[in-house]
């Protein structure tokens, strides 16, 4: 009963635990970057006048969104990188990050892209008619005035995505690359579970993810587009 | 590039620039456009007038290819209108457009939304065409919300942008659809003031509305449609006192007896 409350381990193991925070917020961000890049070409890809871009599009995003995480990581590291034999580092711990960096955007970017598409069908019409009617091709009216209209209203639900991308992270050790919470499972193996060594790291998660909502909260407010 | 088609160098009778031939289009079983022939010369000035739905805002929208047709052939300078794909594009970029809600990019300033096609398009170095924009802002009248946003200004502020952005392209010929009947009748005059300025210089146009006083003070051709048909070509001041045929007898009786 005793080891429940007790907080020694967190405060002990206070480096290792934040050596995992590093991990985790290492998988986030270039996550992120590659989900917000990654999910940008496939909205591109479902709105195109060319139907086998579109078809590939829906395909991708309807596979991908709806198989589970685990799955997808697995995929990514097993059958990819160990199967297949591709290897993007010799160090065994760099190429599982990549491979798990790889399969947390491959499954990110198509919530990103279907906020986005969302985002789309907010600017009006009229917005692509006159764009069209300047002269500018397809391409140079998606990039220059759907998308960053589209975007500016989809910003807090990009938010939702990218906090919900950070805690799906910790989905990441399938992967074989350890974050937080496989350090936390690791301490409980340790030290046994206890209600400290939760709490440090669930609150380890909202020093992550509460800020990136609020962060996402402002940014919509500023960059919101007035009709 | 080709030299703009606003210089009054061809006026009047400067051959034609925009042909319709035979031009048909359907909307599912509705037909819009039946056999629609139609020649716009260099320099000229066309208002198209008619009920709603007589298919008037789908002929000006088939010009430059927002709306497609189903059957015909349009002709612009002498080139029939591409399907899609870069030379659609640069089609359009001759053909200037301003359209009943403006349609201002709205996340981009007054100056931004004049800039941008001269910079995309037609590859103008960004402080030339700030430049130009500024004269075209300031000719609209509007030169001090150049660095505004289009939700910041009014109506009749909003067109006349939106006419700015079209004229900095340098078209060949300017579409208006329906410019007018989204604004507050105190502003519909600005709008209408430089339009019928516009013409003055020698500008081709082509005019979607349902104002007659621009009709008779800057027109040459009134073309009248009902139904997807035109129904009466002639100069507006016979079209207004004695149109020859009955729809539009009776259009008119409906309009002007207010």
């Amino acid at each position: 009963m005793d080891q429940l409350f007790d907080f020694s381990p967190v405060f002990d193991h206070h480096e290792k635990i934040l050596e995992g925070f590093e991990a985790t917020v290492r998988l986030a961000v270039v996550s992120a970057v590659l989900s917000l890049i990654l999910g940008t070409i496939l909205v591109a890809m479902r709105v195109s006048p060319t139907p086998v871009l579109r078809a590939t599009g829906t395909f991708y995003v309807n596979v991908m969104r709806n198989t589970p995480l685990t799955l997808v990581l697995l995929l990514s590291s097993l059958c990819v990188s160990d199967t297949l034999g591709i290897l993007v580092s010799d160090d065994p711990r760099t190429n599982y990050y990549w491979f798990g960096v790889f399969g947390l955007s491959a499954y990110t970017s198509t919530f990103v892209c279907e906020a986005l598409r969302s985002g789309i069908n907010t600017v009006p019409l009229g917005q692509a008619e006159a764009a069209r009617s300047i002269g500018l091709t397809f391409t140079q009216s998606l990039r220059m005035i759907i998308l960053p209209q589209a975007f500016r209203t989809v910003i807090a639900p990009l938010g939702s995505v990218l906090i919900a991308m950070i805690k799906n992270t910790t989905v990441v050790i399938v992967a074989s690359y350890a974050e937080a919470a496989a350090f936390m499972k690791e301490m409980f193996d340790d030290y046994g579970a206890s209600i400290p060594i939760f709490l440090g790291f669930a609150l380890g998660f909202m020093v992550l993810t509460l800020p990136t909502g609020f962060f996402f909260g402002w940014l919509a407010k500023r960059m919101a587009v007035a009709r | 590039m080709k030299e703009s088609g606003n210089e009054a160098d061809e006026t009047g009778s400067g051959g034609p620039l925009v042909v319709l031939e035979k031009v048909n289009k359907h909307f599912g079983d509705l037909h819009v456009l039946k056999d629609i022939d139609l020649t716009v010369d260099r320099g000229e000035v066309v208002v198209v007038i008619g009920p709603s739905g007589g298919g008037k805002s789908t002929l000006c929208r088939s010009i430059n290819r927002l709306e497609p047709i189903d059957g015909g052939t349009i002709l612009v300078d002498g080139t029939p209108l591409p399907a899609e794909g870069k030379a659609l594009a640069r089609l359009r970029a001759d053909v200037g457009m301003v359209f009943q809600s403006f349609n201002l990019f709205a996340h981009k300033t007054i100056l931004q939304n004049v800039t941008l096609g001269p910079i995309k398009v037609r590859k103008v170095p960004k402080a030339k065409a700030e430049e130009e924009a500024m004269a075209l802002l300031d000719r609209v009248g509007i030169a001090n919300q150049a660095s505004k946003y289009p939700a910041q200004l009014s109506g009749g502020q909003q067109q006349r942008a939106a006419i700015a952005r079209a004229l900095a392209m340098h078209p060949k010929v300017m579409l208006f659809d329906e410019p007018t009947s989204a604004l507050d009748p105190e502003m519909v005059k600005e709008v209408l003031d430089v339009m019928t300025g516009l013409a003055g210089e020698g500008m081709t146009m082509i005019v979607v509305t349902h104002e007659m006083g621009f009709a008779r003070r800057a027109a040459q051709k009134v073309v009248f449609m009902a139904d997807g048909q035109i129904v009466e070509v002639n100069t507006p001041d016979e079209f207004f006192t004695n149109a020859q045929t009955d729809r539009a007898k009776d259009f008119l009786s409906k309009i002007l007896t207010h």
